[in-house]
């Protein structure tokens, strides 16, 4: 204490620079004492210095909240900066201390009534911000009173304060008759005002999706974009964005708000420009094409976008990836600005993958010679990344351009002909799209492909050349010898190089079949006897019973006529791609995914369209013609993926574990029923994985191995296929089969929906052993036979262990029990909820679809029993913004009997305590897919209400586990 | 909206933190700790990440980030320019944005964070608007303060978020007037081993310094108002003169700021000042290359080329140079593989040339990649589009302001591959 005034003395004496680091120097012991006394010093200017070191203790993060009555007491006070330096700490600490903020009210209130609106302004806002609910109550009447206050300036901080005070206490809010004050403020007269109400209202609007809260007219229109030209820059942001969910009467009206609109595109801050393109990009649709002033707009569109890429590198990438959908939209807009996105080397390399990106959705035959050399410079620069992108964007370019492949296959070559290993192996993968593309007319390159076979280390890469050989075995002299060297390490290969390797030998053997014989023999054997991965065996099996038996179907079957591959693979889903330009400038437009795929909190965001003009039809792409164009597209492309029964029928597919994922925006998407296991989810899921193209095997159902861009990608792809039976085995733990709760059978297809095959099952978790036990029920008035199952990609990876075992056809009015053993190796993705499971049944007469909810119980493992000191370590690990809790009502076990009846669906407890009575469980579980979740089971003696506190670091699972213990304790 | 900041040091510490709703644990900046091991870099590190129950978006200035927190849909863009706007004021009060400077001053920081943000809205950014609630320390300030006991906080309302020119404070007073204004032109262009100019386009800025009395109404107009087809202004220029009449008409903010910034294209034609001989060539045998670059001007619009540099990015094999300069000095940083020609003045009579030989690391292969060139320069007193101001005048005020204009061509991202 002495020492710092002192040391105040000698800046005073030497007017040294006084810096607030100064603050920083009282660390030592009784530093909170110290400030204690100097908090209550009769000095202002000391009382001043304290709170200031107060403040910089608590910025950085120290806890100063012993010092809330002393710190409080200093807010009576004239001296401004004083009064603000104890709001900001009143807000940091009020929530902590609630009982004691009390005490600052009276200020508050009193300070809502200052003559100064400054003061009245502070005083409202930092009421707002303190989260108690005591406080909030006295907040109301200076509230209602500031947002009339005749001064703009409180007025614009009132609105602000009603949206902090919705997020404490909504139902207050509405009571209060708040939101309609609110609404009045758009109506005010000053733009601030105006700006700020709507902010406010778009804010609680979130939370209400369905509420009409800004009912949008002509009159508020109107008053908005009056206001537009005037309120500040961020002010313009919020207008806009609340402007983009107006839809406009006519064409007239459209094109009026778009000429008001449009000279905000020349803002200086970008998010002002984005949030006008959005506004243009979504009204533009109602206007007429033939009008003169749509040509005008779309020229007035081009310059502020490519002025947005001259900005700093973040504000690059949003800009970069709303101008992906902008393009994908409207090309014509930057067919001419290809310039731009031409990539610097110094650009971050998240620049650079998304300039590539784009500058393959411009490739056009007029400037294919430019991007081609630019591609060729990208894949001599340093970073790997980059280059194997730049090279598979050359292989997408011929793909696109037609006229272009040819020289996209000679730049290819140039680049094998440098020898950089990864180079070549990527340029590899992309030639056999090529192939795909273009069949029989580059095969005079694959001599020089084989020079490098020694070369590929790459799983992707080795299939794709297996592929090749495989695919021209007639016209490469020595295949045999080729596939023959590969064959030497198998059992060292991935699987998704033996698959290929199998079916290329086998295409050989049907194509040379004299000198192959040896070779195909021991590529059977191998696959089917000395390999302990289910789908390698079974596609091993299919071939060897087909070569034995039907030699000439099996040729029609494997070395079938393959479709080709489009470009359109990589293009986002056009209902998506609508919904996304509603969204321009949002998260949702950066990520690519529809707002209600991951935006937390919003719950149930209504799904945006582009609405089109009524008046000429004819003249406008309206959504519907949009996505029907894609629907005609040409028969080239490949049919499906979602197509089940052309995989269950096909005999050189991959296993249902395994299947190919969709091309996202492939014909038949939208046409009901596929979409269950086609591709409209994966597009709305996908995730940046890199482009696929490792399913190039012979049949037509073999995916699209053709790069897409990465937000058409599947969630997970490379799920782990083998394993599968690994876990049928896997007996180990032994766990306690005892009193495991089983769900009774519920009718999950009813026979109405399926032409009289009725399905009911449950769920079982035996021995480890995960079994999805169903009862099949034919009340059709024929013999249902062929049965085939499958599962849509889910939350935890559960897919079918094996074939559905039934064996014998199923009469009319007979029921067979089957027991299907699951796995959770299969693909991901999350599901709503999150133990939601979609199947797929097929049998002689159709395919049908279902979904049921399994008990997440299923998924706890044996061993989910945590030691007591790692389960107090990651109690505590885990923050506990993560921790839910849960009240389980009527439920009259003790606590013994609970943990017992617990520990039979494996939530295993780790340790009791009774405290007053009450005896607190600790238990844990973990999922198969390692996530443990810890519980903290409070039961009352003579109380059948239970609390359960749950913990996760992944804390959606909480509900479906609090659902478990409800059923399981009541059951 | 903006739900908390983070300020974090090129070490990965975290040492300012600002919530404007409830507070968030430290611990989701973890995610963004990983992300930025994964990207090795600092400037790689992807500006918007999703966590399970918030979105991190983040920019990187000054070698430090400035990370914010969302958990509602939130324009990231809106988010990003605020952050850069955070930036701009850190500096703008304390001269430079680093990590010192903010901890000497924290307590200044955290009134700036919250007058500039309410619950997650912007509230005041503008640099005069701020000025006039918070002072900016000053020397004399803090001496003349702690003596008299007054306080760095204004308590006056400020008075120019109300007005409809809420850039500009009332009661301005100058015993000089003046207003200066700066034409900064910046050359981006890609071009390619034979000369070709690949890519080429110029951003261009209007900087302003206007200390002027009261409430002066300016209008500038230009020889070749024709070039400016992309242009974007501060919010107080009056679109519809511009639209009807290319003059920019405003009510200018008080002190330094940007009047407008300007892209031309790469469709009309652009002038490149100088043009690149190189050779870098590394031989398949024995350690070692060689390098030869000569730079001479080519339409330098009668002016002199000055403060020429070339900096190369080696590849990692690079060990050594050993160079000769005709004129300036060259350096090769090892540890970061970049050498430097700091050339100066081009002299057209005499052309500057870099050569010798490079020695690359004994049993390395010969480099996959080639290096690029990037070329820094300055043209003053030209503005290398042709861009030039033809009047300015004053209205609303009857002194006479002192004027003036200066023009300065630089390279921005002018670089030249191998």
């Amino acid at each position: 204490m002495q020492e710092w005034a002192n040391q105040l003395c000698e800046n005073r004496q030497f007017g040294s620079k006084m810096t607030d680091s100064k603050y920083f120097t009282t660390t030592k012991k009784g530093e909170i004492f110290e400030l204690k006394a100097e908090l209550n010093s009769d000095k202002k200017e000391k009382k001043k210095e304290a709170v200031k070191k107060v403040i910089a203790s608590m910025t950085v993060g120290k806890d100063v909240s012993a010092l809330f009555p002393d710190v409080v007491n200093c807010m009576q006070t004239d001296n401004l900066e004083l009064k603000k330096l104890v709001y900001l700490y009143l807000m940091n600490y009020a929530k902590s201390q609630p009982d004691m903020a009390i005490m600052a009210v009276n200020t508050f209130v009193k300070d809502c009534e200052d003559l100064n609106p400054l003061i009245r302004a502070l005083a409202v806002r930092t009421m707002g911000c303190i989260r108690v609910d005591k406080i909030t109550e006295y907040l109301c009447e200076p509230l209602r009173k500031c947002l009339k206050d005749e001064d703009p300036y409180v007025r614009k901080t009132a609105a602000v304060c009603v949206a902090k005070l919705h997020d404490i206490n909504a139902q207050l809010v509405e009571d209060q008759g708040f939101l309609d004050t609110l609404k009045d403020l758009i109506s005010d007269s000053n733009p601030m005002v105006v700006a700020n109400a709507v902010a406010a209202l778009s804010e609680i609007a979130e939370s209400h999706p369905n509420s009409n809260l800004l009912d949008l007219n002509p009159q508020t229109i109107n008053k908005l974009l009056t206001a537009l030209n005037e309120c500040t820059e961020w002010g313009q942001i919020f207008i806009l964005d609340c402007l983009a969910n107006y839809s406009p009467r006519d064409d007239r009206e459209s094109q009026s708000i778009c000429e008001r609109v449009t000279p905000r595109l020349s803002h200086a801050n970008s998010a002002v420009v984005l949030s006008a393109v959005k506004v243009l990009m979504k009204f533009m649709e109602m206007l007429p094409k033939d009008l003169d002033y749509y040509g005008t707009l779309l020229k007035k569109l081009a310059p502020p976008l490519v002025t947005l890429l001259s900005a700093e590198p973040e504000l690059q990438y949003v800009a970069l990836r709303n101008i992906n959908l902008i393009v994908q939209r409207r090309p014509e807009i930057l067919k001419h600005e290809m310039k731009v996105f031409f990539v610097k080397y110094n650009d971050p390399i998240y620049v650079k993958l998304e300039k590539l990106d784009i500058m393959i959705r411009l490739a056009s035959q007029a400037n294919i010679a430019q991007v081609l050399a630019e591609l060729k410079e990208y894949a001599t620069e340093v970073d790997v990344d980059f280059v194997r992108k730049a090279v598979r964007a050359i292989g997408r370019c011929a793909i696109k351009v037609e006229q272009s492949a040819e020289r996209c296959v000679s730049t290819l070559l140039d680049l094998i002909q440098t020898k950089v290993n990864y180079v070549v192996q990527e340029a590899i993968v992309v030639i056999k799209d090529i192939f795909r593309k273009y069949p029989n007319k580059y095969e005079s390159v694959i001599a020089t492909l084989c020079e490098h076979l020694e070369s590929l280390d790459e799983p992707e890469a080795r299939a794709a050349m297996i592929w090749i050989v495989g695919e021209y075995a007639e016209r490469i002299d020595n295949a045999d010898e080729l596939l023959e060297s590969f064959l030497e390490g198998f059992h060292d290969e991935s699987t998704q190089v033996q698959l290929q390797l199998l079916t290329a030998i086998v295409k050989l053997f049907l194509k040379k079949p004299t000198e192959t014989q040896e070779l195909v023999q021991q590529v059977l054997s191998l696959a089917t006897q000395d390999s302990d991965n289910p789908d390698l065996r079974d596609r091993g099996y299919i071939y060897w019973r087909l070569l034995s038996t039907d030699p000439v179907a099996a040729k029609e079957v494997v070395l079938a006529e393959k479709p080709l591959i489009s470009e359109e693979t990589d293009l986002i889903e056009p209902t998506l791609l609508e919904e996304l330009i509603c969204h321009i400038g949002t998260l949702a437009s950066v990520y690519h995914k529809p707002p209600s795929a991951f935006v937390e909190g919003s719950r149930g965001v209504q799904h945006k369209r582009l609405t089109s003009s009524a008046g000429s039809g004819e003249s406008v792409e309206s959504p519907d013609t949009g996505s029907a164009a894609v629907s005609e597209a040409p028969p080239a492309v490949i049919p499906s993926q979602g197509d089940l029964l052309g995989d269950l029928l096909n005999l050189d597919l991959t296993p249902p574990t395994s299947t190919g994922p969709p091309p996202a925006a492939a014909p038949g998407m939208q046409l009901g029923a596929m979409d269950l296991l086609g591709g409209g989810l994966d597009s709305l899921m996908g995730d940046e994985s890199e482009p696929l193209g490792g399913d190039i095997g012979g049949s037509p159902a073999m995916g699209a191995g053709f790069g897409a861009p990465p937000a058409a990608m599947p969630a997970s792809f490379n799920a782990p296929i083998s394993g599968g039976l690994d876990d049928l085995f896997d007996l180990g733990g032994g766990g306690m089969t005892m009193g495991t709760y089983i769900p009774p059978k519920t009718v999950w297809l009813p026979a109405m929906k399926a032409k009289g095959l009725e399905i009911s099952g449950t769920f079982v978790r035996r021995s480890g052993v995960i079994q999805m036990e169903m009862t099949l029920n034919n009340k059709a008035m024929s013999v249902m036979s062929d049965f085939a199952i499958q599962f849509n990609r889910n939350s935890f990876g559960l897919a079918p262990a094996g074939p559905l075992q039934i064996l014998t056809p199923i009469s009319p009015n007979q029921s067979i029990e089957a027991a299907l053993p699951l796995s959770t190796v299969g693909p991901v993705m999350k599901m709503e909820p999150l133990n939601n499971l979609q199947v797929a049944v097929k049998n002689n007469i159709d395919v049908f679809y279902f979904s049921c909810q399994y008990p997440i119980s299923m998924l706890f493992l044996e061993d989910g029993k945590m030691e007591r000191q790692v389960f107090l370590a990651t109690w505590k690990d885990i923050p506990n913004e993560n921790e839910s809790q849960f009240q389980i009502k009527d439920c009259h076990l003790n606590s013994d009997a609970a943990s017992n009846k617990l520990q039979g669906s494996n939530i295993f407890t780790i340790a009791k305590r009774t405290v007053e009575g009450q005896d607190m469980l600790y238990q844990s579980m973990k999922l198969t897919n390692g996530i443990w979740v810890l519980a903290e089971l409070r039961v009352q003696a003579g109380n059948p209400n239970y609390t359960i506190s749950l913990k996760c670091r992944a804390p959606e699972v909480s509900q479906c586990v609090f659902q478990n213990y409800e059923t399981v304790l009541k059951n | 909206m903006i739900h908390s900041l983070f300020l974090i040091n090129h070490a990965g510490d975290i040492f300012l933190e600002k919530h404007w709703k409830s507070v968030i644990s430290r611990s989701v900046c973890d995610y963004f700790f990983e992300a930025k091991e994964k990207a090795v870099e600092p400037e790689n590190v992807p500006p918007v990440l999703q966590t399970p129950h918030h979105y991190l978006i983040s920019i990187y200035r000054d070698k430090l980030f400035f990370l914010s927190v969302v958990q509602t849909e939130v324009p990231p863009l809106f988010v990003i320019e605020f952050l850069h706007r955070v930036a701009d004021t850190i500096q703008d009060y304390f001269g430079e944005c680093s990590e010192s400077l903010i901890n000497d001053n924290v307590v200044t920081v955290y009134e700036l964070l919250e007058e500039m943000l309410d619950n997650g809205f912007p509230l005041a950014t503008e640099s005069n608007v701020l000025k006039e609630m918070i002072r900016p320390p000053t020397i004399l300030r803090s001496v003349v303060n702690t003596l008299t006991g007054s306080s760095n906080v204004g308590d006056k309302l400020p008075s120019g978020q109300l007005s409809s020119i809420p850039w500009r404070r009332a009661g301005v007073k100058y015993t000089n007037n003046e207003a200066y204004f700066d034409v900064i032109e910046e050359i981006d262009a890609i071009v390619d081993k034979s000369g070709t100019t690949v890519f080429a386009e110029i951003q261009g800025v209007i900087e302003a310094s206007v200390r002027l009395t009261g409430m002066p109404d300016l209008s500038m107009t230009f020889m070749n108002p024709s070039l400016l087809d992309d242009v974007s202004f501060h919010p107080c220029v009056r679109f519809k003169r511009w639209e009807s009449e290319r003059a920019l008409s405003f009510i200018p903010p008080d002190g330094n700021f940007t009047l407008m910034n300007y892209h031309v294209s790469s469709q009309n034609l652009v002038t490149i000042p100088v043009y690149v001989k190189q050779n870098i060539c590394f031989f398949e045998t024995g350690p070692c290359g060689r390098l030869d670059i000569t730079i001479g001007p080519k339409q330098t619009m009668g002016k002199t080329v000055e403060a020429l540099m070339v900096t190369i990015h080696m590849p990692k094999a690079v060990l050594s140079a050993n160079l000769t300069a005709t004129q300036g000095n060259y350096s090769y940083d090892l540890a970061t593989k970049v050498l430097v020609w700091d050339i100066g003045k081009l002299n057209p009579q005499k052309l500057p040339n870099l050569r010798g030989s490079l020695s690359l690391q004994s049993g390395a292969p010969k480099p996959e990649d080639n290096p690029s060139l990037n070329i820094d320069l300055k043209i003053q007193q030209v503005a290398i589009s042709g861009l030039k101001v033809s009047r300015l005048e004053m209205n609303g005020e009857k002194y006479k302001p002192f004027k003036g204009v200066k023009y300065l061509t630089k390279a921005g991202n002018f670089q030249v591959r191998t």
